[in-house]
Parts: structure tokens; C-alpha cells; sequence
């Protein structure tokens, strides 16, 4: 009765208006418009990282047939095996290893490419972005062959400057360090083309204030180029290492955590006890322990970005 | 502090386009020489050349009496302010002026103490813990140009500084440079597209076009004594009146006939010099000062004629009165109390003493 304007009193008519009016100043207002706009990122969110999450968390609380709840249990076995420190170790000698070299490779090649003429740039970009487009899985399957006791390629080629042949993938320390090359392999174009993308950005004239200043290459790299990328740096090698901590494709192809389990990763060891073993409250308690040590790492990096964003921009 | 010397210096880009085509100029030591002229015209260029961030394609830079055609800019013992001043963004004020210094490994002691002193005499002084990123455009420039003087270098080279700020702040830090150039004295090249800028600043100006210098001279003499049509349009402003005019040789004395059938006699003291022009034509300039009320005028070598204003221009201390002849647009200056309206008739006068007559050909000024 009251939204029918026509036979409601004037009173109530008004109030109705104004009832109205206020929800349609709820619905224009920046930050309802802003949250409907975020709801499908957000439920995407909920539904694919914060339920599995919350899932893994309540399953790292079960016993092994996951018929009772067993508290901090999984977790206590796990600090008490050998194999889990062996694990965490691989992971993070893994992750840095690996992401140190390919920030340092990617930033050379990233230095090379901004040094040729704009012209031959794009083909030399396209072809060094070719390692980081190809499907992982593939490429390690090429990697794999290269490195086979039988038929290896790589031991070939040392064969012909006399170095003798390399056990790859047979002795856990070279099998540590194949894995790394492939991993450096596919990632370091990702760094290359964030970084030639920051390279661009540096004002030339900083360059040339620098050499007037009486900086040498080297002191412009150190305090004009550096400076200047710090924050790509830091961002992209957290990017990477998040992802390079919860890799998992390349172990799997490649070594499969052999020998002797003495390659896995924090992903192919949950992905080993909890699915191929079938125990799976207690791959789950695994996987959680990317989680904290991410999360640091995260919070001291961005922390940075955020104090020099507020200095400079 | 040096002199620079520029000696047939060309720079050539690739598919032989010439930006600077064979230039000679000598700047002595302590002097304050500005590079002026349109976008395009080779002054930066050669600004860079000096600096040693072009190569130069032939000919011969030397600073101090060394020539530095192979030494590269850090060694060249100069400092340069930028157009977007170029400071380090990650720096602080007195990070961004101690650089250079820094580089070179000065003590700890003596760099703070040229830090303060340029900080000084610049008065920036409370800025100095700041980013760049806290300061005004106006304060940006007065660190760039402490960056440059607690070098102490040989030289100082501005790269259009004042391009980036508001007309306001740009007079004020025009004053400014010319205070620091008296208290430093430094060897200055200072490169500009504004003529006034140039004209304020400078003990000697360069007028460049097309890659080649026009004209150098102290102000004074360019306003007064320009030697190419492009000098004289150039410097001024407003610009110089160009008439298309034909000198003649008419009952004893010569003359010059402007459109409208307008006809100047020439001053007695400039007959000689105008005499191999007669019979031909020729392009007659004056600035909008010299056209003006008949009553401002002295009665010597003057020619009234009538004209009819379209545009009246009230600027305080002086009208801007524009009317057209033969489809070019002319302005003159008259005294703000004189009553003048736009379509009414007005009588106004050349002082022919300082009329200028350009060869049409060669663009020089007769």
C-alpha cells in the first residue's frame, strides 16, 4: 500500500519515497558498486583458495582413515621424520637457488636485449620468451631425455671436451641441480621481460645526469638502475618464489623425488604421501607448510615496495 | 672555470640528416653564453656535443684549451642541469647534490661542506633530508643546479631549465640563475628557446637555425643590429613588422616604396648603404616601437601615414595596436593614454632611423 503513491496517505507516501531514495543511494554508492563489481573475483577466491585451505586444514586434523579427529598428531610425526627436513631443506635450496639464478639471468639478458636496436629487439625477445611458453610437463619430457643415462645429449657434448659423463639424474646432488637448470630454464625469460619492461622506465636523462656525475657503467648500474628496479625486483622474485617454492611439474617428470626421495619437494612430497600412499591428513599437513614461510617472505617484501613507493612516486 | 671552444663542428645523424652543420663559436672563460633558437635548430645538439653525450661527426670541441672530442662526459669536468632536472628519485636532496662528489671521492667533510654551501647561496637549506618527490618543480630546479655547483666544474651547461615551470616561477628562477652566475662566475652555456630568457640572461647570445648560427652578439646589439630577416623576427616581441618594399632612386635622394603607395625617404645617413639597392626589391622591417604616435616621435627621418585598427591590445604600461597591409598584419606600440578603437582612422609614424632593409634573397639585413 505504501509504495502505491497514489492511494497512501501523504505521510507515509514520503516515507516510502524516502525509503526508496535510500536504498537507491545504497546501490549508487562507490564502494556497493565496487563490491559488486569484486564479488565474482571473490567467490572465485573463496571457492578455489580459501575452501580448500580451510579443507586442508580440517583434513590435517584427522587420523590416517580420516574417521577421528587426531589433533596436532600428523604434524608431530612429521617433525620427528628424517624425510620431512630433508624435504623442507630441497625446497628452500630449491627455491632460492633456483630464483636467484634466474633473477641474475634474467637480468643480463635483460640488459642485452635493451641494448639492441630496436629493430632486431623483437625477435630475440620472442625467441628467448620461447623456453617460458611451452607447457612445463613438455619441456621437462625434453629435458629428461637429455639428461638419460643411456642417450644423453648433455653427457655427449662433454664427452667432446673430454669432461667425463655426469650420473643426472642418478646421484641426488645432480639430480638437485638438473632440476634446477629446467626450472631456471623456464623461468628466467619471465624475469628477463619484467625486467626489460623496468629498464625502459629509467629515464635516460638519469643516465646521463649519472655520466656527467662521473659514474662509470658499473655506478650506473649500482645506483641508478638498481635503485630504479628495486621494486620490480623485489615483487617479481617474491612472485617467483612463491611459485618456485610450490613447484611441482618438474620433480614429478624429471626425477619423480628419486633417488632415494632425496629430491622431493614440498609439492611432490604432500602430492607422494597423500595421494600415492594414501594418507592423506598427512600430505595435507605437508602442504600447509608452504604456507608460513610464503607469508613471511610476502610480508617483508611488499612492506619494502610499499616504504619505497611512498619515498619516490 | 675554462673558455669552450666549437670549431666546425658538424653532427650528422644516419641518411646523412645534418643537425648541426659546421659551427664556430669561442666562449671565453667566465662568460654566460646562451644558445637560442626554434626546436629543431641544433642548439641542444650542440649543448650535448659538449657535454660528450652526442658524438661528434667532424670537428673539434676543446674546454679549457684540451680538446675533448674522445674524453667522455665524466671526465670533461662539467655539470649539467636538465629540462626535467634528472634527479635521482631515490635520493635525498643532499644524496642528489653529494653524488658527483661522492663519486669522486671527496672527504666526507669537505662534501658537506660544499653541500651547505651551495645550499646557501641557493637557499635550500631545509630541504636538504627531503626526496625529490617531496619538492616543488621551483625547488627541483634549485637542487639540480646545486648538483651542478658543488662541482665546481669548468663549466655549466642548462639544458632548457626553465621549460618545465609556470611563467611565474620561471622569472623568478631566470633571476636566480643570473644571481648564481654572478656569485660563481662559472664558464655558462645555457640553451633556450625563448628569446626572452636569452636576452635577459646573456652576455652574448647565439641565434642558431637550421643547424647553423645566425647571429652571435650581446643582446643589445641583436635587437638593435640583427644581421639576417631571421634574427630580426626572431628577437623581439612582439615581433618585427616585414613589409615587402622596392628601393628607388627618385628626384636625388632614395626611397622606399611600401604598399599602399606609402613612400619612406631614406635618412641621409643611411643613403650610402642602401644605394646598391636601388631598383630592387627588397624587405622593409621595423619593430612595433618604432611605429608609433607621431607626438613621440622626433621630427627627424619620421613618416606619418593613416591606418585604420582592427585589434587594440591594452597591456598597462603600453596598447599593442594591430591593423593590417597588403594581408600582412602589422603592430604597433603606442602610449597607453593615447584614445585609440578599432575601425577608427589613426595617424601613426615610422622613425626611419631605425628601419631595417633586408636583401629578399639572402635573408641579410642591408
Amino acid at each position: 500500500m505504501v509504495a502505491d503513491g497514489s492511494h497512501a496517505t501523504g505521510g507515509m507516501a514520503s516515507r516510502g519515497r524516502g525509503r526508496a531514495n535510500a536504498m537507491q543511494r545504497f546501490a549508487r554508492r562507490r564502494s556497493t558498486i565496487a563490491f559488486l563489481m569484486t564479488l565474482p573475483l571473490l567467490s572465485i577466491i573463496v571457492g578455489l583458495v580459501a575452501y580448500p585451505a580451510a579443507y586442508a586444514i580440517y583434513l590435517s586434523t584427522l587420523n590416517r582413515r580420516m574417521t577421528a579427529f587426531a589433533g596436532t598428531l600428523n604434524f608431530e610425526l612429521l617433525f620427528e621424520s628424517d624425510t620431512f627436513w630433508m624435504v623442507a631443506f630441497q625446497s628452500c635450496f630449491f627455491a632460492v637457488t633456483a630464483v636467484l639464478l634466474k633473477a641474475s639471468i634474467g637480468f643480463w639478458l635483460a640488459h642485452m636485449l635493451h641494448h639492441i636496436p630496436d629493430k632486431g629487439q623483437r625477435k630475440w625477445r620472442g625467441m628467448l620468451l620461447v623456453p617460458w611458453v611451452i607447457p612445463p610437463a613438455l619441456s621437462t619430457l625434453g629435458w629428461w631425455w637429455m639428461f638419460d643415462p643411456s642417450y644423453s645429449s648433455i653427457n655427449w657434448l662433454l664427452s667432446v671436451i673430454s669432461v667425463p659423463e655426469v650420473p643426472w639424474l642418478g646421484h641426488h646432488w645432480w639430480a638437485r641441480i638438473a632440476i634446477i637448470m629446467v626450472n631456471v630454464w623456464i623461468g628466467a625469460p619471465f624475469f628477463m621481460i619484467m625486467y626489460l619492461a623496468a629498464l625502459k622506465s629509467v629515464p635516460e636523462q638519469l643516465y646521463e645526469a649519472a655520466m656527467i656525475d662521473g659514474a662509470s657503467s658499473f655506478q650506473r648500474l649500482r645506483y641508478v638502475t638498481l635503485p630504479m628496479m628495486a621494486n620490480i625486483i623485489s615483487i617479481t622474485v617474491l612472485f617467483s618464489l612463491i611459485v618456485t617454492f610450490a613447484n611441482y611439474d618438474i620433480v614429478r617428470v624429471l626425477t619423480n623425488g628419486g633417488p632415494r626421495d632425496l629430491t622431493h619437494v614440498f609439492a611432490s612430497y604432500a602430492f607422494q604421501v597423500g595421494i600415492l600412499s594414501g594418507n592423506i591428513p598427512r600430505g595435507a599437513a605437508v602442504s600447509l607448510f608452504m604456507f608460513p614461510i610464503l607469508a613471511l617472505c610476502a610480508f617483508f617484501v611488499l612492506r619494502s615496495v610499499t616504504r619505497r613507493n611512498k619515498e619516490q612516486m | 672555470m675554462a673558455e669552450v671552444s666549437v670549431r666546425k663542428v658538424v653532427k650528422a645523424y644516419e641518411g646523412n640528416v645534418q643537425a648541426v652543420k659546421g659551427i664556430d663559436l669561442e666562449i671565453a672563460d667566465h662568460e654566460f653564453v646562451v644558445l637560442v633558437g626554434p626546436s629543431g635548430c641544433g642548439k641542444s645538439t650542440t649543448l650535448r656535443m659538449i657535454a660528450g653525450l652526442e658524438e661528434i661527426t667532424s670537428g673539434e670541441i676543446a674546454i679549457g684549451g684540451t680538446v675533448v672530442n674522445d674524453i667522455p662526459p665524466r671526465d670533461r669536468d662539467i655539470a649539467m642541469v636538465f629540462q626535467n632536472y634528472a634527479l635521482y628519485p631515490h635520493m635525498s636532496v643532499y644524496e642528489n647534490m653529494a653524488f658527483g662528489l661522492t663519486l669522486r671521492k671527496f672527504p666526507k667533510e669537505e662534501i658537506a661542506r660544499r653541500v651547505n654551501n651551495a645550499a646557501r647561496i641557493l637557499d635550500i637549506e631545509t630541504l636538504l633530508e627531503r626526496k625529490p618527490k617531496a619538492l616543488s618543480g621551483g625547488q627541483r630546479q634549485r637542487v639540480a643546479m646545486g648538483r651542478a655547483i658543488v662541482r665546481d666544474p669548468k663549466v655549466f651547461l642548462f639544458d632548457e631549465p626553465l621549460s618545465n615551470l609556470d611563467a611565474k616561477l620561471r622569472v623568478q628562477m631566470r633571476t636566480e640563475i643570473k644571481k648564481v652566475h654572478q656569485t660563481v662566475r662559472t664558464t655558462t652555456v645555457y640553451v633556450t628557446h625563448d628569446q626572452v630568457e636569452a636576452m635577459t640572461l646573456a652576455d652574448r647570445v647565439v641565434v642558431m637555425n637550421h643547424g647553423v648560427i645566425e647571429q652571435v652578439g650581446p643582446p643589445q646589439e641583436l635587437y638593435h643590429h640583427p644581421k639576417t630577416r631571421f634574427v630580426a623576427g626572431f628577437i623581439g616581441s612582439p615581433a618585427m613588422n616585414f613589409f615587402p618594399a622596392r628601393v628607388e632612386n627618385g628626384s636625388g635622394a632614395l626611397r622606399v616604396l611600401l604598399p599602399n603607395n606609402i613612400v619612406l625617404p631614406v635618412p641621409a645617413d643611411r643613403t650610402a648603404r642602401y644605394q646598391g639597392a636601388a631598383g630592387r626589391e627588397v624587405i622593409f622591417g621595423i619593430r612595433p616601437e618604432h611605429l608609433t604616435e607621431p607626438k613621440n616621435l622626433d621630427r627627424d627621418n619620421i613618416s606619418v601615414f593613416e591606418v585604420t585598427p582592427e585589434v587594440i591590445e591594452p597591456m598597462g604600461m603600453e596598447t599593442l595596436v594591430h591593423f593590417w597591409m597588403q594581408g600582412a598584419e602589422i603592430c604597433a606600440r603606442i602610449d597607453p593614454t593615447t584614445p585609440a578603437e578599432p575601425g577608427r582612422p589613426m595617424e601613426l609614424a615610422a622613425d626611419l632611423n631605425h628601419m631595417h632593409l633586408i636583401d629578399t634573397e639572402s635573408g641579410r639585413v642591408l
